[in-house]
C-alpha cells in the first residue's frame, strides 16, 4: 500500500564534540592502526561526554528539528525514540524528550529498540499515524551512545550521535514517496539483558545479515515504485563501517558519486540508530529541490527499512535555522583512551 | 545527600526549559522562579516566562574538589551567566576547557545530564551552557 503524501517538515541532528582516533584505540590493544583504518575505512569516532546520553542527544536533535520546522511543539502528537542505549532499562527516553521540547502532555510516546534501525522504524510509525490523520505531526528520533567491549573490533566504530525527523503533511521540506521493509530472525548481533556490551557473529554480520537485508529491502523498494539506481541523486545505506555501505552500493548499481554526501562513518563512527538518519541529514543539508534520495537502514537481529525521498522547494527557506551536520563534525576535541574509558564508564570505580 | 525524585520533578519546567517568572507590575524577570516579587511585594503580579537560553559569563570558578555526585567530572566550570533577558543563572559551562572560559564569553543553553542518584536511582537532566555558536556557523 502506497502511503499518503507525508514527509519531513524539519530535521535536526546532534553529534557530541569529543573524538577518539582509531590509532589511539589500536595503541592500547596492540592493533595496527593503519591496517584497521584501511580495513574499516574509519578515521575516528564521536564520543559522548560524561553528562551526555541518548536522552540529551535526542533532545538536542529534537530541538533542532523543531527550530527548522518552525511549528509549535504542542502540535507534536507522537514521539518515538529509537536506540539500543536508552539511559533506563525501564522508563522511557521519549518522555524526557517530550518534556524538554514542551510537546507534553497531550501526545503519545514510546521507546523503540531494533539495533541500528530503530530510528527508521520510528519514522514509519509516524508516517502511519500522520497519514491516517490520527496526529498532525510526529517526531521520530534515532540516537545512541553505542557500546563496544574494550578490545573488541566494535570499539573502533561504536559511536554517539543522533537525528530527529518531524513527520507531517504540511510544509514539507521533503516528501517520503514510499517505504519498504524486510525483517527476519537473524542472530548476527545482540546484547542480553543486564550485559554491558553487545556480542556479534563476526563475519556472520556480513552476507546473511547486513547485505541480505539491505539489498533485498532496496531492491524491493525500487521494484515497488518502478525506480532504478540511476533515478536517485543520492543514496544512503546504514554505515557500520566504511566498507559495508560502499559494497552494498556497488552491488546494487549505485555510484560513488551518489554515495558521497551521505557517508559520515569515517569521521564520526557508527552512531547506530543515528547512523542512516545522520547520513540522510547530511544529504538534506546540501540537496537541491527536486532531488531524489534513497535511504536504507539496517538493524541487526535483523531487518532493513528502505525509503524513497524527494526534496521540495521549501528546503532552501528552512536551512540555517539549526546547526548543520558539518557544524557538529567540525567542532571537535580529541581525547586519549584513558579519558575515553573514564567518560564511557568502562572502568570500575569505588562506589 | 540524595535528592528525592519529587523534589527535582517539581522543578522540571525551569530546569529543562529555563522557565522563570516575570512581574507584570514592574517588568522584572527572575530565575529561578519566585513566589513573590521582592520589589512589588503585595502588588506582585508574577507569571511564568520561558527565558531565551543565551547570555554571557558574568563570573566563573573551576571546581576541582567537587560535592558528592560530581566527583568524576572534575575539573569543571561553574559560572554565573547573565541572560540577555536580564536574570542571572548559576550553571555549569560545558564543551569548554577550564583555560578557555572567559568573563564576557557569549554562551548558549544545552540539555545535559545534571546528576545521577547512584547507579540505580533516577537520572536528573537540565540546562547547562556552552560557548555560543555564531549564526554563520549554522549553515553547511
Amino acid at each position: 500500500m502506497r502511503p499518503l503524501t507525508v514527509g519531513i517538515c524539519g530535521y535536526g541532528v546532534y553529534i557530541p564534540r569529543l573524538r577518539i582516533r582509531a590509532e589511539e584505540i589500536a595503541r592500547i590493544w596492540g592493533g595496527d592502526g593503519e591496517k584497521i583504518k584501511k580495513g574499516l575505512l574509519i578515521e575516528e569516532k564521536a564520543v559522548a561526554d560524561f553528562d551526555e546520553d541518548t536522552a540529551t542527544i535526542a533532545t538536542e536533535a529534537a530541538r533542532n528539528a523543531l527550530k527548522m520546522a518552525g511549528i509549535e511543539p504542542a502540535a507534536v502528537g507522537a514521539i518515538y525514540v529509537g536506540s539500543e542505549s536508552h539511559p533506563y532499562a525501564v522508563k522511557p527516553t521519549a518522555t524526557i524528550v517530550a518534556e524538554a521540547i514542551e510537546a507534553a502532555p497531550v501526545m503519545t510516546a514510546a521507546d523503540y529498540e531494533f539495533a541500528c534501525k530503530a530510528g527508521t522504524a520510528a519514522i514509519q510509525t509516524c508516517m502511519g499515524l500522520v497519514g491516517s490523520g490520527m496526529i498532525e505531526y510526529g517526531l521520530a528520533i534515532g540516537a545512541d551512545t553505542a557500546q563496544g567491549a574494550p578490545g573488541d573490533a566494535l570499539e573502533y566504530t561504536a559511536a554517539s550521535g543522533g537525528a530527529a525527523y518531524l513527520i507531517g503533511k504540511k510544509g514539507l521540506i521533503a516528501e517520503i514517496e514510499d517505504t519498504y521493509s524486510v525483517t527476519t530472525d537473524t542472530p548476527d548481533f545482540w546484547r542480553r539483558e543486564g550485559e554491558p556490551y553487545p556480542r556479534h557473529g563476526g563475519r556472520f554480520t556480513g552476507s546473511p545479515a547486513y547485505f541480505k537485508h539491505v539489498l533485498s529491502a532496496t531492491l524491493g523498494l525500487m521494484k515497488k515504485i518502478g525506480a532504478a539506481p540511476e533515478d536517485f541523486d543520492h543514496a544512503v545505506f546504514h554505515q557500520p563501517n566504511g566498507k559495508f555501505p560502499r559494497n552494498a552500493a556497488k552491488n546494487l548499481g549505485f555510484t560513488d558519486r551518489q554515495l558521497k554526501e551521505g557517508i559520515l562513518v569515517d569521521r564520526i563512527g557508527n552512531t547506530y540508530s543515528g547512523s542512516s538518519l545522520l547520513g540522510l541529514a547530511r544529504v538534506l543539508d546540501v540537496a537541491k529541490p527536486g532531488e531524489r534520495i534513497l535511504v536504507t537502514a539496517f538493524g541487526s537481529g535483523a531487518g532493513s527499512d528502505s525509503f524513497s525521498i524527494r526534496v521540495t522547494e521549501e528546503i532552501e527557506k528552512r536551512r540555517g535555522r539549526a546547526p548543520a551536520v558539518e557544524t557538529y563534525i567540525s567542532d571537535r576535541r580529541y581525547i586519549d583512551y584513558g579519558t575515553y574509558v573514564k567518560l564511557r564508564r568502562k572502568i570500575k570505580v569505588a562506589e | 545527600m540524595t535528592m528525592g525524585a519529587p523534589r527535582f520533578w517539581r522543578k522540571t519546567q525551569s530546569r529543562y526549559n529555563l522557565y522563570g517568572v516575570k512581574c507584570k507590575s514592574c517588568n522584572a524577570t527572575y530565575f529561578p522562579p519566585r513566589k513573590i516579587c521582592p520589589s512589588c511585594r503585595r502588588a506582585s503580579k508574577l507569571e511564568d516566562v520561558k527565558l531565551t537560553p543565551k547570555g554571557e559569563v558574568l563570573t566563573y570558578t573551576v571546581i576541582r574538589s567537587a560535592p558528592e555526585g560530581f566527583e568524576r567530572q572534575t575539573p569543571y566550570i561553574m559560572a554565573i551567566v547573565k541572560l540577555d533577558e536580564g536574570p542571572m543563572v548559576t550553571t555549569q559551562i560545558v564543551d569548554c576547557e577550564p583555560d578557555e572560559v572567559e568573563i564576557g564569553m557569549a554562551v548558549e543553553g544545552v540539555f545535559r545530564k545534571i546528576r545521577e542518584s547512584g547507579k540505580d536511582g533516577p537520572i536528573y537532566y537540565g540546562f547547562k551552557f556552552r560557548p555560543a555558536r555564531a549564526d554563520k556557523d549554522l549553515a553547511v
